[in-house]
């Protein structure tokens, strides 16, 4: 038998309620909503977009009509209960309708505190609470005249800034001596005042309102001190207080708001209250973070689960006026058990200050530049002892051991559990899962499935960071742009799924994934063979058919068909005897040019393909292995002559390019990889502008990455120093094996890392020794498969098809 | 018309092609994924790249240059690009494939 449930209220507490409940227990209950307002379902919070223009009411419902009529639930728009009749079990609308419940919500909010002083019901005097009113300054705006708002706090400072935007003449008037003074301390309520006042918004503090001058309508404000502020238009934010007279009414037990337990309950068994009218734990709520807590354990109640209850926790304050960021969190107050770390940059406008106890923070306000709100929150909620990062901790999370960061690479390198979205208490990750799971591709998808940045919208941009770390690239404000036109998935999606489904072969990649044509395009080919490659090392044939020509012959293609020749030489050094063995090349095949490589090599160019397996037999004969300078794969290492033979060289950097090259020659990666070693920071090999570089310094060995110098210029990032040669390699090498696993084929690394965050592969490679050896371990395996000489094996006949014409056809006996 | 034995099916790898020389240039013998098999200049429309040394898909080329598709069974560029090669008629018995002579000798 489905249970009656009403509600009184359909504010955005209970609206989240419902989507809950409609989750958990679909068709339980009959439900009924009374709401005063004539309206839907919307998104208060919003309220201020509206007022300064930025948005429109359409844009802030959160349940349309048909939402209703979809879950069968009735709602009586513009119905004010009146009367609760608990004997009976019934509520009673100012209209008349009386309606039976077995379960009553009570969701009526909070309505807004109106000062007691005369003529406050003037025509002209309004709160802040709804759209009504909303609607009623917009009216008043138009006609560009004075308005006064009483209250310096959150509410008063959007309707001032919403005010002004419309073009009114706008008074602040604040009673205390600072604007926000509860969120803000008073360095940062200046800060505020000062951008206020610079956007032409008047602001007086310590101004106490005497009364509201004016005969039929408002005229002005008179203080206490005699001073009178024209106005035509007077809006009252001077707080908001719980709405619990319908209940206090009724009998059940109030006090500031309607008394619930910590799951929602009233005294009444059969009656619950949520949102801003409810009381629990001593604590009533402004803000709507608290509330959907509330929401979740009540329709768990509801829905008869027993969940975890309800408990109390700071939230972090914003205010929503653009262009003026503000960041406020926990207690702030001076206290003799407490330290406090402050950053001001007068220049730049901003002001940060972080108040710790016994080492951890236990307050925050951030001027100007909030972006680090969110992890000083974490820290914060984890009670993270912060000594050992204290030198820097006010300078942010991507100060800790660093350079600074792009936004995404922040974000990316935020834990898991750091919560992004405030309102809705979202963290990191549940949105990441969540888009994995889900497949999500758009910021409103995140927003259907996990909520993050669906109220007060001032964490969508770190969500959409969230998305663009968790989408790469692929991410754009649209959808994931396919690998091609043969499958819909991105390349990220088939390099998770080659890896979850286990699909060993390009046959089964597109069997498996449903690929649009037979055999796919040249696109997608090269890119799964490498893909299956990378992650089934020894298990997974390679594929020739699905490589480019250069690879497939082991040369480059050049303009007039022919090809080059590289030969591998180590770390960039040669002797006499292999350019003797070159030059002898050269005569015998009449190679018609020779010239030396960016990269520290001899190329042979305009080799006929005809020629190649006797050309590499000789090189062969000289000891030369291909030299790879036509693969995505390690194509050099370049380096410098080092402490072997320069007077400023730190360390042996060619022995140790050497090394590397050896170690990692054969590899198949995304894109190229070219490296270099220089023997000191002079780095005459040009480290700095490689894949990976090292610079050689007297304490160790300066990791560099994500140089570009083709089409791209860009210096490297430095991961970090290590110090003796083996950790060199073995950080080269586990980087390298990263980037190789995760990299879309034809991502040059630093692409990649750009994606993925610096921070994020410092964390991996440099802070995380197991996971660096298991990248190490793993490069290790596949190099058992992939370091073949593949010139040596066409000499001795392997793909010979390539390299010989299929037949001759002569002219005579052929013609008719 | 005359028919030239040019060699073995066996002898090209699926998805891959070889090329016969003749007197006026280079033809491009190419075997699908599914055993049927192509010839046309080995002659790129668009700056004469040598489409034997491409990625075979389908009944698809893709020139090595600069990534212009080319139908095997048309000789014509796919997609926005323009222009087309010549094909040679081709037949296959029992493994062994011939090429049209005529067209063999006057493939430019
Ligand atoms: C302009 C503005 C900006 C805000 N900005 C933020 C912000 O940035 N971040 C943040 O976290 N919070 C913000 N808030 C606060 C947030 O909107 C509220 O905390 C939240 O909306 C409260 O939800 P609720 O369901 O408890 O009550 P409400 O959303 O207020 O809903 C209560 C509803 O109950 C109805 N009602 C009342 N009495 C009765 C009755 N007797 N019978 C029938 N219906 C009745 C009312 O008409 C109302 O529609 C803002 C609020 C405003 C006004
Ligand atoms: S980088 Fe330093 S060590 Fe190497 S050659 Fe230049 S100056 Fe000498
Ligand atoms: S710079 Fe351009 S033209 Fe010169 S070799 Fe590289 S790709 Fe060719
Ligand atoms: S030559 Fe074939 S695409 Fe340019």
């Amino acid at each position: 038998m489905t249970e009656k449930l009403i509600i009184i209220g359909n504010g955005m507490a209970p609206g989240r309620m419902l989507e809950y409940l409609l989750e958990k227990a679909a068709g339980r209950y009959e439900i009924t909503i009374f709401n005063a307002e004539p309206r839907v379902n919307y998104d208060r919070i919003m309220l201020s977009p509206v007022l300064s223009g930025e948005k429109d009411y359409e844009q802030i419902i959160i349940h349309g009509d048909g939402w209703y009529i979809k879950n069968g639930i009735t709602l009586y728009k513009g119905h004010k209960v009146v009367a609760i009749d608990r004997a009976a079990k019934t509520v009673t609308s100012d209209k008349g309708v009386t309606a039976a419940y077995d379960k009553l919500v009570i969701a009526t909010g909070s309505v807004p505190f109106i000062l007691p002083v005369p003529g406050n019901t003037l025509p002209g005097v309004l709160s802040y609470r709804d759209l009504d009113d909303v609607q009623a300054m917009l009216l008043a705006a138009q006609s560009r005249s004075k308005a006064v708002v009483i209250g310096g706090g959150l509410l008063g400072l959007e309707a001032a800034a919403g005010l002004k935007e419309r073009g009114m003449d706008v008074t602040v008037l604040h009673l205390m001596p600072t604007l926000m003074e509860r969120q803000l301390d008073p360095a940062a309520g200046y800060m505020l005042q000062q951008e206020l006042e610079s956007r032409g918004i008047k602001v007086i503090t310590k101004a106490s309102t005497k009364c509201i001058l004016g005969a039929r309508k408002v005229e002005g404000v008179e203080l206490d001190d005699g001073r009178i502020i024209p106005a035509t238009l007077v809006v009252m934010a001077a707080g908001i207080k719980p709405n619990a007279w319908i209940a206090k009414e009724a009998g059940i037990a109030t006090n500031r708001g309607i008394l619930v337990d910590d799951r929602m309950q009233t005294s009444d068994p059969d009656i619950m209250s949520l949102g801003e009218c409810a009381e629990v734990g001593g604590h009533v709520y402004g803000l709507v973070a608290p509330l959907y807590e509330m929401a979740r354990i009540a329709a768990a109640k509801l829905a008869g689960e027993q969940g975890p209850g309800f408990v109390h926790n700071d939230t972090p304050t914003k205010l929503k006026v653009t262009g003026i960021d503000v960041f406020s969190l926990g207690d702030f107050a001076d206290g003799e058990d407490r330290q406090e770390i402050v950053l001001r940059d007068a220049a730049a406008g901003v002001y940060k200050r972080l108040v710790l106890k016994e080492n951890r923070i236990v307050g925050t306000v951030l001027y100007g530049e909030t972006a680090d709100g969110a992890w000083f929150n974490d820290l914060k909620k984890k009670a993270i002892d912060i000594s050992d990062m204290r030198e820097t901790l006010i300078f942010g999370q991507a100060y800790q051991g660093g350079a600074p960061l792009d936004p995404t690479a922040a974000v990316a390198a935020l834990p898991d559990d750091a919560e992004i979205c405030g309102c809705n208490g979202v963290c990191k990750g549940k949105i990441v899962s969540t888009i994995n799971d889900k497949g999500l591709t758009s910021l409103d998808d995140v927003r259907a499935h996990t909520k993050a940045s669906a109220s007060c919208g001032s964490c969508t941009g770190l969500v959409e960071q969230v998305m663009k770390f968790t989408l790469g690239d692929a991410y754009n404000p649209i959808a994931v742009q396919p690998m091609c036109a043969c499958t819909t998935l991105g390349h990220d999606d088939v390099r998770r799924l080659i890896k979850a489904k286990g699909l060993k072969s390009i046959y089964a990649v597109m069997q498996e994934l449903e690929w649009k044509t037979s055999c796919g395009c040249a696109k997608c080919r090269p890119a799964l063979n490498y893909y299956l490659i990378c992650d089934w090392p020894g298990e997974y044939a390679d594929d020739y058919q699905s490589r480019f020509i250069n690879e497939r012959v082991h040369a480059n293609i050049q303009k007039d068909g022919t090809y080059s020749v590289v030969p591998r030489m180590w770390g960039g050094v040669t002797n006499a005897r292999e350019l003797r063995a070159i030059a002898d090349v050269v005569d015998k095949f009449q190679i018609p040019a020779v010239k030396v490589t960016g990269g520290q090599r001899i190329d042979m160019l305009g080799v006929r393909k005809e020629d190649l397996p006797s050309v590499w037999a000789d090189l062969g004969k000289a000891g030369f292995v291909s030299g790879h300078a036509y693969a995505k794969g390690l194509r050099t290492v370049k380096t410098c002559v080092g402490s072997e033979w320069c007077r400023f060289g730190t360390q042996d950097s060619t022995g140790l390019g050497i090394r590397i090259e050896k170690f990692m020659w054969g590899s198949w990666t995304p894109a190229k990889v070219k490296m270099a070693v220089s023997g000191c920071p002079r780095n005459c090999a040009e480290a700095t502008c490689k894949d990976v570089g090292v610079i050689c310094v007297d304490s160790g060995y300066e990791i560099h990455f994500a140089g570009a110098a083709g089409l791209d210029i860009k210096g490297t990032e430095v991961l970090g120093l290590v110090k003796t040669e083996d950790d060199a390699l073995e950080a080269v090498v586990a980087l390298t094996q990263m980037y190789r696993e995760q990299a879309r084929y034809l991502e040059r690394i630093y692409k990649w890392a750009k994606r993925v965050g610096i921070d994020e592969i410092r964390r991996q490679i440099l802070d995380d020794p197991e996971r660096r050896r298991s990248y190490f371990d793993r490069f290790v395996h596949s190099q058992k498969f992939a370091q073949v000489d593949p010139w040596s094996e066409r000499v001795s006949g392997l793909h010979k098809h390539e390299f010989r014409p299929l037949a001759t056809v002569g002219l005579p006996q052929a013609a008719e | 018309m005359q028919w030239i034995a040019i060699g073995q099916l066996s002898d090209i790898p699926q998805r891959g092609a070889r090329c016969i020389k003749t007197p006026h240039g280079k033809v491009a013998v190419f075997r699908t994924g599914d055993d049927r098999v192509f010839a046309i200049e080995d002659h790129c429309p668009h700056r004469g790249g040598p489409l034997s040394q491409g990625i075979v898909h389908g009944a698809s080329v893709t020139c090595p240059l600069h990534n212009w598709v080319i139908s095997l069974e048309t000789g014509k560029a796919q997609g926005a690009d323009e222009g087309a090669v010549r094909t040679i008629p081709l037949k296959t018995e029992g493994g062994t494939i011939y090429i049209a002579s005529s067209a063999a000798v006057e493939a430019a």
